[in-house]
């Protein structure tokens, strides 16, 4: 931390040449903290490294043959990544890239120990280090290609339109193929892919661009019921097409974890932008609607229903129960990783990978998990918070949210505390789509925050900095 | 916008405080639950280490009635039960696909070293060289006790339907338990999957239902041993001593009915009045019928739920393939009332419930919680833990109460109903009972007692439910009275 460029406040003994007393709105300024960056991920590279030789203890009695090759890819991968992040966002928040690294590794540690444990019936943890690498690649791209987050705000309903198109695209013959019941998945030649993961990123954009322009008409009208503030009928529109879409791919894809998250996700946005709670009533009233009608009607809907409130008792809750085993079984300290059963439990490097790690790290290596998910929200909601533009603020509150929902609702029907519908839980499931669409959206959320924690220009006095720093170019 | 998204923090932490709430809630609190196979016996999870670990024993009078021997197929050890046979009922069995039962399943956490109190020891085990050991469990059981209410059983028959309960009156300890007819735990136990499961099957198509440990699982009418109850609520409400003079006649006519109860033998118990005293000696239907008409269902109903009728109490047992059932006292209108003081209509009780009426007279009055379960060991031999005797109703019947009916119940034997239970040199007391089940099959005959009556030491309750013998041939003192005797004599004169 020798380099000027890396003092918080410029104080009275600071370089030459700067206002030694600056102004109020001026004395606060974002530090890069890049060298803390670096330690934590040295730091996450233990962790997802450590977990991988201690999988091959645990199973095999010796460390991985192929540790080597494997720890140089995956710390190529996050050192690149980091390089990323010195040249194009120096400004960037220093905690999310080691959380996700550190979930990823561990996330890979998980995949290889159940894939040593039953080969034949799970995926090895080569092909999702080749879906790391292109997660990655994906994130040095955006960075790299997306100077600046408001340009985005310019592909509104390019977004949206396509958002919805890969939605639709499963439910087309030939391509679209139905996987466990839930119709999200296409298949092209060899290669098969959820747009579902892709489109979950589109709308974020498509809604943060629609919310900045209409949050005014959205948030003054309306009248007061009951001491809440009801929106005018006519500006439900937009509310109702997103929940009628919600329903359509629950219905139609039978899909309960997408249709919940874009929801969610949509509400929660129109909330950010409009500041009124009673959007929250209405939209959680519509949920809570369509929740109950799907219930009734929606046959598979009904049966998750069941299953959660009685696991033991039904065929059907075989999963949900050899997960809650494999988590009893694993108790304070868990068994060990590779000394666990998590075999047992199907899919459990997907969807259950809560359960693996909740079995062989126990308690406290799931609470891990899930307070390092919680702390990337809350990075990407303080993002949001200190974000200058409100497009940005959107953006980043709706991604934000992405993670916090897609945990809660993995997590918690893993756990047992909400009924199960099938979502990837980000970064440490098998699943490429998922994979790369979040890497996608770590990327965007350390674009927008590079963005917010940049100092004014005017603060720097070193002209040559100036220029550097001019990158806002709005049309 | 910044209010909303500062609320959304706080609304995204809840999310987050709920996830791990629920977390804790499972892996730590639930923990226990989830692998106990008493609660969940599919869970694979704890089987299969079970079947590779060394399990502790399962320990009666020093000797290993359940133990680990190793062996060489695909699993480590194999569990094998030395007298199979006689402990199944209270050992259950260890087998891989359907399940566990007994203690091995109540206290599989001890046998197969999870426990929390076997931690150190599992540290230990970690650094040291072997396989973790699981911990022993030490039985209650007096083995001498339980041969000879096993061989007494088995000497009517192989397929007779019956069980013998002893207990310790001044502690609850359970000193014998038996069922009848039984199965072999070893069967069940194998390795060899296929063989185990067409023993299950055979087992559970038997009609006779060897797996059902009837001294704790079948509730059937207690017939007159049930007047034991009766009596005691009778001395409770004061209208009553041992001499009071009550009905004796041929018959007693019921209220609001038009049907009358009529005495085992068809006359009358010796005179239009005769004493309590008497009453009990001889089993006396009319007598118990008007007393049980005069006291009122209320007071029948409290006296026995003082003795532990409707409810649970034993959970030494307690495990997804065994429970206990609860003795029944439904509330009876005033016909019923008449029968049920004598033990008919829809009471019922297992015979571990009778058990514990005897005992809780023997221990002046005071019913203590029946327990398998004495002590559990470390495989090194570190006492854990020893269960604390406790009693279940502190005063069923007052101490006055208990010392008339333990005289009442000495002249049974003395000079009643029940002269086959007499010990020489020992004062015994008990009570027979021979209740009528349905018209077309035998009755069950019953027989309760403990002994030495002055310091009582052992109680005893016999169930026989169908010997195979003439019906004429079944009472409580011709099939059930001689085992109980010689379960008394294995713990007296040793």
């Amino acid at each position: 931390m020798s380099s000027p460029r890396a003092s918080v406040r410029t104080g009275p003994s600071s370089a030459a040449g700067r206002d030694p007393r600056p102004g109020p709105l001026m004395e606060f300024v974002h530090r890069r903290r890049r060298g803390a960056e670096l330690f934590l991920l040295v730091l996450s590279l233990l962790v997802g490294l450590g977990a991988y030789a201690a999988v091959g203890l645990g199973v095999d009695g010796t460390v991985p043959a192929d540790i080597i090759g494997y720890g140089t890819w995956l710390a190529v991968l996050v050192v690149a990544a980091h390089v990323t992040i010195r040249l194009r966002a120096e400004y960037a928040d220093p905690i999310i890239l080691p959380i996700v690294s550190a979930l990823n590794g561990l996330g890979l540690a998980m995949i290889y120990r159940i894939h040593l444990a039953s080969p034949d019936k799970s995926p090895g943890a080569r092909t999702q280090l080749m879906w790391m690498t292109i997660g990655v690649a994906l994130f040095i791209a955006v960075l790299v290609g997306l100077r600046d987050h408001r340009r985005l705000q310019a592909f509104t309903y390019t977004a949206g339109f396509s958002a919805i198109l890969l939605l639709l695209l499963p439910l087309v013959p030939g391509i679209g193929r139905e996987v466990y019941g839930a119709r999200i998945w296409i298949h092209l030649g060899s290669m098969s892919f959820q747009p579902g993961e892709v489109a979950k990123v589109l709308l974020v954009i498509a809604f943060g661009g629609y919310l900045v322009l209409h949050r005014d008409a959205l948030a003054l009208a309306g009248r007061r019921v009951l001491f809440v503030d009801l929106p005018r009928g006519r500006d439900l529109g937009p509310i109702l097409a997103m929940w009628l879409l919600s329903l359509a791919i629950l219905v139609f894809q039978n899909d309960l974890g997408s249709s919940l998250l874009f929801f969610g996700i949509f509400l929660v946005m129109l909330y950010v932008a409009t500041e009124r709670p009673g959007w929250l009533v209405v939209g959680g009233g519509l949920f809570l609607l369509g929740a109950y009608a799907s219930y009734l009607f929606v046959g598979h809907v009904t049966d998750r229903v069941d299953v959660w409130l009685d696991p033991f008792h039904q065929a059907r809750g075989y999963q949900i129960v050899q997960g809650l085993y494999g988590m009893g079984w694993g108790g304070l300290t868990g068994r060990g990783l590779g000394q666990g059963s998590p075999q047992l439990t199907p899919f459990g490097f997907s969807d259950f990978i809560a359960a693996s790690i909740g079995e062989e790290l126990g308690l406290t290596g799931l609470m891990a998990v899930v307070v390092l998910y919680g702390i990337l929200v809350e990075r990407g909601l303080r993002i949001s918070l200190i974000c200058r533009d409100n497009f940005g603020k959107l953006v980043a509150a709706g991604l934000a949210v992405v993670f916090a929902l897609q945990v809660f609702v993995v997590i918690g029907g893993v756990t047992k505390l909400i009924p199960l519908t099938g979502l990837t839980t980000p970064f440490l499931s098998y699943g490429g789509s998922s994979l790369v669409a979040n890497w996608a959206i770590v990327a965007l959320l350390l674009r927008i925050s590079d963005h917010a924690r940049r100092p004014p220009p005017e603060l720097l006095a070193d002209p040559e900095e100036m220029d550097a720093t001019q990158v806002v170019r709005l049309r | 916008m910044n209010r909303p998204i500062r609320n959304l923090a706080i609304g995204c932490m809840v999310l987050f405080l709920a996830l791990l709430i629920n977390v804790t809630y499972l892996q730590y609190w639930q923990s226990d639950a989830l692998t106990s196979l008493s609660k969940h016996p599919d869970n694979r999870r704890v089987l299969d280490e079970a079947f590779s670990r060394p399990r502790g024993a399962i320990v009666v009078g020093g000797k290993e009635v359940a133990q680990s021997q190793k062996s060489d197929d695909q699993y480590k050890y194999q569990r094998v039960y030395p007298q199979g046979r006689m402990y199944a009922p209270i050992t259950g069995f260890f087998s891989r696909d359907w399940g566990v039962g007994g203690i091995e399943a109540t206290q599989n956490s001890v046998l197969s070293g999870n426990d929390s109190k076997l931690f150190v020891n599992r540290v230990v085990d970690l650094f040291g060289s072997g396989d973790p050991q699981g911990g022993s469990v030490s039985l209650t059981i007096n083995p001498k006790a339980q041969k000879a209410a096993y061989d007494g059983l088995r000497a009517l028959g192989d397929n007779v339907r019956g069980a013998v309960v002893a207990l310790e009156p001044s502690t609850g300890k359970v000193l014998a338990m038996v069922s009848s007819p039984t199965y072999d735990p070893n069967r069940l136990a194998g390795h060899d999957f296929t063989a185990v499961s067409q023993a299950h099957k055979a087992l559970l198509a038997n009609a006779l239902n060897p797996l059902d440990n009837r001294a704790i699982e079948t509730v059937l009418p207690p017939g007159s041993t049930f007047k034991l109850v009766t009596a005691a609520a009778a001395l409770e409400s004061g209208k009553y001593q041992p001499d009071t003079m009550v009905p004796g006649g041929a018959s007693l006519k019921l209220p609001q009915s038009t049907s009358v109860l009529p005495n085992e033998n068809g006359g009358s118990c010796g005179g239009a009045k005769i004493t309590l005293t008497r009453a009990l000696q001889v089993s006396c239907n009319v007598a118990f019928g008007s007393i049980g008409l005069d006291l009122g269902a209320d007071a029948l109903q409290q006296q026995a739920e003082k003795f532990g009728w409707g409810q649970t109490w034993f959970h030494d047992l307690d495990d997804s393939l065994t429970r206990q059932a609860a003795a029944k006292f439904p509330h009876p209108d005033a016909p019923q009332t008449a029968l049920s003081a004598i033990g008919q209509w829809e009471v019922s009780a297992t015979p571990l419930q009778m058990a514990m009426v005897a005992a809780g007279i023997a221990n002046n009055g005071t019913v203590m919680k029946p327990y398998l379960v004495d002590e559990v060991r470390s495989h090194d031999l570190e006492v854990l833990g020893k269960t604390d005797p406790q009693p279940l109703t502190a005063n069923a019947v007052s101490a006055a109460t208990a010392r008339k009916l333990t005289d009442m119940m000495v002249a049974v034997v003395d000079n009643g109903t029940a002269v086959n239970a007499q010990i020489p040199g020992v004062k015994v007391a008990g009570k027979t009972g021979t209740a009528q089940s349905e018209a077309n099959r035998p009755p069950y005959a019953w027989f309760v007692s403990f002994a030495p009556a002055d310091s009582p030491k052992i109680a005893v309750a016999v169930l026989v439910q169908d010997a195979g013998v003439d019906r004429d041939a079944i009472s409580g003192n011709g099939l059930a009275a001689p085992i109980a005797k010689s379960v008394m004599e294995a713990v007296l004169n040793p």
